[in-house]
């Protein structure tokens, strides 16, 4: 433990700006896979264990195109495009089979499709590792705000994630299909009968999901490297995101992923050797005290 | 001698599917092909994030064994390597080495193992006497600690220890040109991470007492982003960082520490850096950052190293990595010792190996030597230098001074108690 440091840097503006905007990276790359993993339970009723996928496809898409076209805005389109089809594809094909059946067999197609997804990866991109480099753009000097340090690029990166935010919040809330998904995450049959196609729905809500996780994966190839199963670390995190904002709330996956990022910015140096501890425990503590998270309805 | 064998194999063939029965009227047919060939059997990792590495072990073995078997082979017998995947892990390195022995009739061993898998695969070695070279794994205390050495088992990996001596006093000869007193370190959060930064700061001390490390970051290993460490290391304002993150995690690493502009604001020590698989990989590379030397085809300065790294190239299409070097030294010097023993007997290979010192295009004086007390190699090129951004990638090496690595590694040793 290291409260000095901690406690010095709350009091120091530049510490303060440095490590909150370090924070909101964090937390707003995580939110954009964790709310389509949230939406995604949230009207289908699936928990899509294969999802960190879709961000691997998302980031190598975006290299990809980078390297052919020499065109951020288009690698950040083919990140997002290619995973929205991807995931209609999935959820038409495969992942519309298991609707009925029980957790155990959605997860045995979801981990089976995890493996599978990988060694994809590995067939087309091969087995080592990847980077995509910093768009010239964005090769600049870091801005200086209060004294501290925040990156061109990482302010665009908040910025398109709380825009995807705003949109899919009021999207949701105000627009006719928005209105009509929580009309089928509520009560499908319904929904049907009035004429709905709610198989329709179910894939386009799929496809939005992976989108999500696959613009996260395209703005995070600059910055990460790609490896096949690269996935998978920032698959449990959003599970622990999803879980303290609760399942299905939109607003919680924000909160919860602006939370985790925060603990982990401020944690490393508070508390250097327990930063992934803190996340857990801060886990344990919601779970504890609001087992549904902090957003989660009632289970009806 | 043909009209024996030809339904010898058939009906082998046949038998063999009928189960255990056939593996009786097998054996003295295998045993016959041995007197021709001899195997040798090589756990790797050929699966999962280390891959790439295994991969470039196995090539690399390849590439000298298709040499001493156009020669002649091993004492006259074709080398036929049997090469198995490990997926990395030490109970699974540990089985294939003995199915290796035991059921393909592999009579030598080239472990190229991670330093986990290399453990396992020791105590395989000492229980079957088997002949064994562990290529790969850097961790001192394999050959070094007494209680781990069996006459039947050698290293060719560059040993974690010597890297240490010679990037601390390389570290400490810049801190003390430039007065970088406040130092960080940034290493993956597991065994390898730990002990090579406690080795590094340790000699980095000793050669420049006023260094102080003023912040430590350990980032888990294969961690996705590194935010929260890069701008906990810009809070701390250290003059000089040390880093032994590798591969991808470096790359990462770099990318993220870009932007926010840290290598302007420190001078960077990142041991791993100077191996092709990162440098090749990093798009936006720093110049000035100061790594040891993985390999370079560029140092050791001489032509058969050189060549030796274009031939790689060539067949491969990809530069060679640091474990291609450890691996091609390994079968080098069991062509060696097996000429001189004038046998393929592992345990003549064994007792003619001590000691002996061979030509090779790693060597830092052009030849290296494995040290006949505790079997592990000596003499290889070790150095470090500062990157630049394109080919050759590190123009300059300053090469450690081995007499100096003697020294320190002997005072080392006592401190451990293992002399």
């Amino acid at each position: 433990m290291d409260l000095d440091a901690l406690a010095g840097c709350l009091s120091s503006s530049a510490c303060l700006v440095t490590q909150t905007t370090s924070g909101l990276i964090i937390g707003m790359l995580l939110f954009l896979v964790a709310v389509g993993l949230t939406l995604i339970f949230g009207v289908l009723k699936v928990v899509n264990f294969s999802h960190g996928a879709f961000y691997m496809f998302g980031a190598y898409f975006a290299m990809t195109a980078y390297q052919l076209t020499g065109s951020f805005a288009l690698a950040m389109l083919a990140g997002a495009a290619g995973t929205a089809i991807l995931g209609l594809i999935f959820e038409r094909v495969f992942m519309s089979r298991v609707y009925g059946a029980d957790v155990l067999m959605q997860l045995l197609v979801c981990y089976a499709f995890v493996l599978i997804f990988d060694d994809v990866v590995r067939i087309i991109w091969g087995p080592e590792f990847k980077a995509m480099g910093m768009p010239a753009a964005f090769q600049v000097m870091p801005l200086f705000i209060a004294g501290g340090v925040v990156p061109p690029y990482y302010l665009l990166l908040i910025g398109v994630a709380l825009v995807a935010a705003i949109v899919l919040g009021i999207g949701l809330s105000r627009s006719r299909i928005g209105k009509v998904i929580r009309a089928a995450a509520h009560n499908p049959g319904m929904v049907s009968a009035l004429g709905i196609n709610t198989g329709l729905i179910y894939g386009g809500v799929f496809a939005l999901g992976g989108m999500l996780a696959g613009l996260a994966g395209a703005l995070a190839a600059p910055v990460r490297s790609l490896t096949p199963g690269m996935g998978f670390s920032v698959l449990i995190e959003s599970f622990i995101v999803t879980v303290i904002g609760g399942m299905g709330s939109i607003l919680g996956a924000l909160i919860g992923a602006l939370l985790l990022g925060l603990i982990r910015s401020f944690g490393s140096l508070g508390f250097p050797l327990f930063t992934e501890g803190l996340m857990y425990l801060f886990m344990v503590i919601v779970l504890v005290s609001k087992p549904t998270g902090l957003f989660g309805k009632e289970a009806a | 001698m043909t009209r024996t064998r030809t339904p010898g194999i058939s009906r082998r063939s046949t038998l063999a599917l009928m189960g255990a029965g056939a593996m009786s009227f097998a054996a003295p047919w295998v045993a016959r092909a041995q007197a021709k060939t001899i195997k040798i059997g090589m756990p790797t990792i050929l699966s999962g994030r280390v891959a790439q590495l295994g991969t470039s072990s196995r090539n690399a073995v390849m590439l000298e064994v298709e040499k001493i078997n156009a020669a002649g082979g091993l004492a006259g017998r074709q080398i036929e390597m049997v090469i198995r995947d490990s997926k990395g892990q030490p109970q699974e390195a540990a089985r294939v080495a003995r199915e290796l022995v035991n059921t393909d009739g592999c009579e030598l061993m080239i472990d190229a193992e991670a330093s986990s898998g290399a453990f396992a695969v020791h105590e395989v070695a000492r229980d079957l006497g088997v002949f064994c070279i562990h290529t790969n794994s850097e961790t001192s205390s394999l050959t070094a600690d007494p209680k781990q050495h069996i006459p039947n088992a050698f290293r060719t990996a560059r040993q974690g220890v010597h890297d240490s001596i010679v990037g601390g006093s390389y570290a400490a000869a810049i801190a003390k040109a430039k007065g970088l007193k406040k130092w960080a370190t940034c290493s993956p959060d597991y065994a390898y991470g730990r002990d090579t930064t406690a080795e590094f700061t340790l000699y980095l001390k000793r050669f420049a007492p006023e260094v102080e490390i003023i912040s430590e970051s350990w980032p888990k290993l294969f961690q996705p982003d590194y935010t929260e460490v890069v701008t906990k290391i810009l809070q701390a304002k250290p003059q000089a960082l040390y880093s032994c993150l590798w591969g991808g995690d470096l790359t990462s690493y770099i990318d993220q520490a870009n932007i926010y502009a840290m290598f302007g604001q420190m001078e960077v020590f990142a041991v791993n850096m100077a191996d092709y698989t990162a440098l090749t990989v990093v798009k936006n590379l720093p110049k000035g950052i100061h790594s040891g030397n993985r390999y370079i085809k560029t140092f050791p300065t001489t032509p058969e190293n050189a060549a030796w790294g274009d031939a790689y190239k060539a067949k491969y299409n990809e530069y060679p990595t640091n474990w291609s070097w450890e691996n091609a030294t390994a079968i080098m010097l069991m062509a060696e010792a097996a000429k001189k023993a004038n046998s393929a007997d592992g345990k003549k290979i064994a007792e003619a190996l001590k000691g002996l010192t061979i030509k090779c295009p790693f060597g830092a004086d052009g030849t290296v030597t494995m040290r006949g007390d505790d079997h592990t190699l000596v003499g290889y090129a070790i150095g470090w230098g500062t990157t630049i951004p394109q080919e050759p990638y590190v123009p300059e090496v300053k090469a450690g001074d081995w007499k100096t690595i003697f020294e320190l590694e002997a005072e080392w040793k006592k401190s451990k108690g293992y002399t």
